[in-house]
């Protein structure tokens, strides 16, 4: 009888080291942009972050934090979660976190600032904590970055193996007048993630593009 | 720019060792610089000439050998195989036909047993029946009594002559009279007995109906054993074809084993479909009992790894029963248990099974529960609100998810016969496959073989062909040296 146990132990651990140890989770982190004007597209925010929820499996997390004059700060984060490996649950979990974020889109109000580096700081460190396999920061932005005097951003930061997307990077007038504007802020944009160590930089204006984005390994 | 004596290049790396021009003894005349070097080559390639055949003959034998050795080797290897695939072959079909001619030995015996087991009571039935039959128509054969001897006087009466005698017309009359009612009293009689006789002939009726009805049991008895006793020659013949080992039962067999290994296959296949929707029936409440978030490969969840294991265990299960009901024999330790071993063994398969059908259907259900609550987080997730689903429309998928998984165990159960086909036709059909696949081998072998030595023949004939010159003149040195000898010996011979 014990060496029956034996060989069946012997076969489990077997059978565990086989396992894939490997995180297949992915991790997303979702900047939202509340300041001045921008505030009025939280809306589309919602139906991206619903979107997300739509697609993310059990094992999967998600944080969502708004971009305001200063975001390197927990209190920005309006809704984090993992979800459960078991898919009830996880279903149950979407729908907390749908109601918290239905609460914030009613509730939300412009900032002077937009700190978008602050919360880059912010999600690089919650998506490396989640230690996920595939790593997402999500920026739904203009991404056009402006600080008070007393906010100190200019240094490099660390935004490694993780894949930066900017969502509905609106024109701004100005952009209108000079295109090379908006184009130079992408591209700045770019070397900075870049240089940051991040794995991938794009653009999304359509959300289709990020279904595509999503779904491939 | 890079042409030979052309170009800054070469002017720049003329007489280097390691540039291309160091050879040309002619300067800047490359064509010119060969010739004269071929020209100067040629007495000694000529001297050469035996060596280098000696060289190209072992070089081609060294590479052509070894191949050609493979071919012979390979080929003789496929010709083992090929008579350990016949005997293989044979002994299964022996195997078979013998099982197949025991099957029908049963039938035979079962038919005797059933049928002519009630052939003594059969027979007396028929000779009750005969018998009576038979006395019956002796009564029939009884004819009614003979006419009285009176007849004789009634004639010798009729030549009296009464010629006017009133006394004789009224005797006469009186016989008259009393023959009429004697005439009338015999016709009665007639009539009577042919009337019983007819009586006792429509008797019979039954009696033939029955003998009719008995003997057509007995021919149709009859016909069905002679039926499963040419089925029996049939397979003797074939046993004997076997057992002689000849060619047209090899073919037979091997024919009949590809045969077997396409419809199992195709059967498999169909089980394999069978198993799939099973599969996506039970994985996702899997991963609500296991989790989601174990992978056991990059692409395996251990969720999916779960289902499948439990698939297997309902095809093993299945492969159970079929072996303890002796319709498959892949396991002959279950074959060889003891009847009431085998009968425990299963009625344990069969609940074990049976088990597996509930937890697949109460998955089956899970399922649905699951993926409408899905559907009703991206309802509510999504922009625009859809109608509520009719309740009966829910009710029917829900219904045939919970049927077919409690339905497919059991279909899965009888995967066990194409199994047991597929793996005994896999053993003809892949030796065959073997046997074909080392044949070509050993043919490239040996084509590869013929050509390294027929290339190198090649290659000593176009030596030849570059030392031609003095080949021609060792020719004519032979004709002169050849016909002076030639001359010099009558000349000898006349001294």
């Amino acid at each position: 009888m014990i060496k029956r146990l034996l060989v069946v132990s012997l076969l489990l651990a077997g059978v565990s080291a086989c396992t894939d140890q490997r995180s297949h989770s992915q991790a997303v982190y979702m900047l939202v942009d509340t300041s001045g004007t921008y505030a009025q597209e939280v809306r589309k925010a919602q139906l991206i972050i619903n979107y997300l929820l739509g697609t993310l499996q059990s094992g999967d997390s998600l944080a969502v934090a708004r971009v305001r004059s200063r975001s390197f700060n927990e209190k920005d984060i309006i809704a984090k979660v993992t979800f459960d490996s078991r898919p009830s649950q996880a279903n149950a979990q979407k729908r907390a976190f749908r109601d918290k974020i239905d609460a914030f889109v009613k509730s939300v109000s412009g900032s002077a600032y937009t700190d978008i580096t602050g919360g880059l700081i912010q999600g690089g460190m919650f998506l490396n904590e989640t230690g996920a396999g595939k790593k997402t920061i999500l920026i739904f932005s203009d991404m056009q970055e402006e600080l008070d005097k007393a906010t100190i951003r200019s240094f490099p930061i660390s935004l490694k193996d993780i894949r930066i997307v900017a969502l509905n990077v609106v024109k701004l007038k100005a952009d209108n007048i000079d295109p090379r504007r908006y184009l130079g802020r992408l591209e700045a944009w770019q070397k900075r993630v870049e240089n940051a160590g991040a794995s991938e930089w794009r653009v999304i204006n359509d959300i289709e593009h990020l279904d595509a984005m999503l779904s491939r390994s | 720019m890079l042409r030979a004596g052309k170009g800054s290049y070469f002017e720049q790396r003329k007489g280097d060792p390691v540039s291309g021009s160091f050879w040309m003894i002619w300067p800047n005349n490359a064509v010119l610089s060969a010739v004269i070097l071929f020209v100067i080559a040629m007495p000694f390639l000529y001297a050469a000439r035996k060596l280098v055949h000696e060289l190209f003959r072992s070089i081609g034998n060294m590479v052509g050998g070894p191949l050609r050795l493979g071919a012979r080797w390979l080929f003789a290897t496929a010709r083992d195989m090929k008579e350990r695939n016949k005997a293989v072959l044979l002994a299964h079909g022996r195997e078979e036909v013998s099982q197949h001619i025991e099957r029908e030995f049963e039938r035979v015996g079962a038919l005797v047993t059933r049928d002519l087991e009630g052939y003594p009571a059969l027979q007396r039935k028929l000779l009750d029946e005969i018998t009576r039959v038979e006395e019956d128509y002796k009564k029939c054969g009884e004819v009614p009594p003979a006419s009285p001897e009176w007849v004789e006087a009634l004639v010798s009466v009729a030549k009296i002559k009464s010629d006017g005698n009133e006394m004789v017309q009224r005797i006469l009359e009186e016989i008259k009279r009393s023959v009429h009612g004697i005439h009338d009293k015999a016709l009665a009689e007639y009539r009577r007995a042919f009337e019983s006789r007819h009586k006792i002939l429509s008797g019979f009726m039954p009696f033939w109906r029955s003998l009719d009805k008995t003997f057509g049991q007995v021919d149709k008895k009859l016909t069905g054993l002679q039926d499963t006793s040419s089925k029996i020659d049939a397979q003797m013949e074939k046993y004997e074809q076997i057992n002689k080992k000849t060619d047209k039962a090899e073919h037979a067999l091997t024919m009949s084993a590809f045969t077997q290994f396409a419809i199992s296959l195709l059967v498999l296949l169909i089980a394999v479909g069978g198993a799939l929707v099973n599969f996506k029936l039970i994985a996702l409440p899997f991963s609500e009992m296991v989790g989601a978030g174990d992978y056991l490969t990059a692409t395996l969840r251990m969720s999916d790894v779960a289902a499948l294991v439990l698939i297997f265990l309902e095809a093993t299960m299945g492969l159970f029963v079929m072996e303890t009901l002796r319709i498959t024999h892949l396991f002959p330790i279950i074959a060889n248990m003891s009847e009431r071993m085998r009968r425990r063994m299963f009625w344990t398969a069969v609940v074990f099974l049976f088990v597996f059908a509930l937890i697949e259907a109460g998955l089956a259900l899970m399922r649905d529960m699951l993926a409408a609550d899905r559907a009703a987080l991206v309802q509510s997730l999504a922009a625009a609100q859809a109608a509520p689903p009719d309740p009966l429309l829910r009710l029917i998928p829900t219904t045939a998810q919970m049927v077919l998984g409690f339905f497919l165990p059991f279909a899965l159960a009888f995967v066990g016969v194409p199994l047991e086909s597929f793996i005994y036709s896999l053993r003809t059909v892949g030796g065959a496959a073997v046997v074909m696949l080392v044949r070509m081998l050993a043919f490239v072998l040996r084509i590869l073989g013929n050509l390294v030595r027929q290339l190198f023949k090649v290659l000593a004939t176009l030596y030849d062909v570059t030392i031609v010159l003095p080949l021609l003149v060792e020719r004519m040195v032979k004709a002169m040296r050849n016909g002076e000898a030639a001359a010099s010996r009558p000349a000898g011979r006349g001294t």
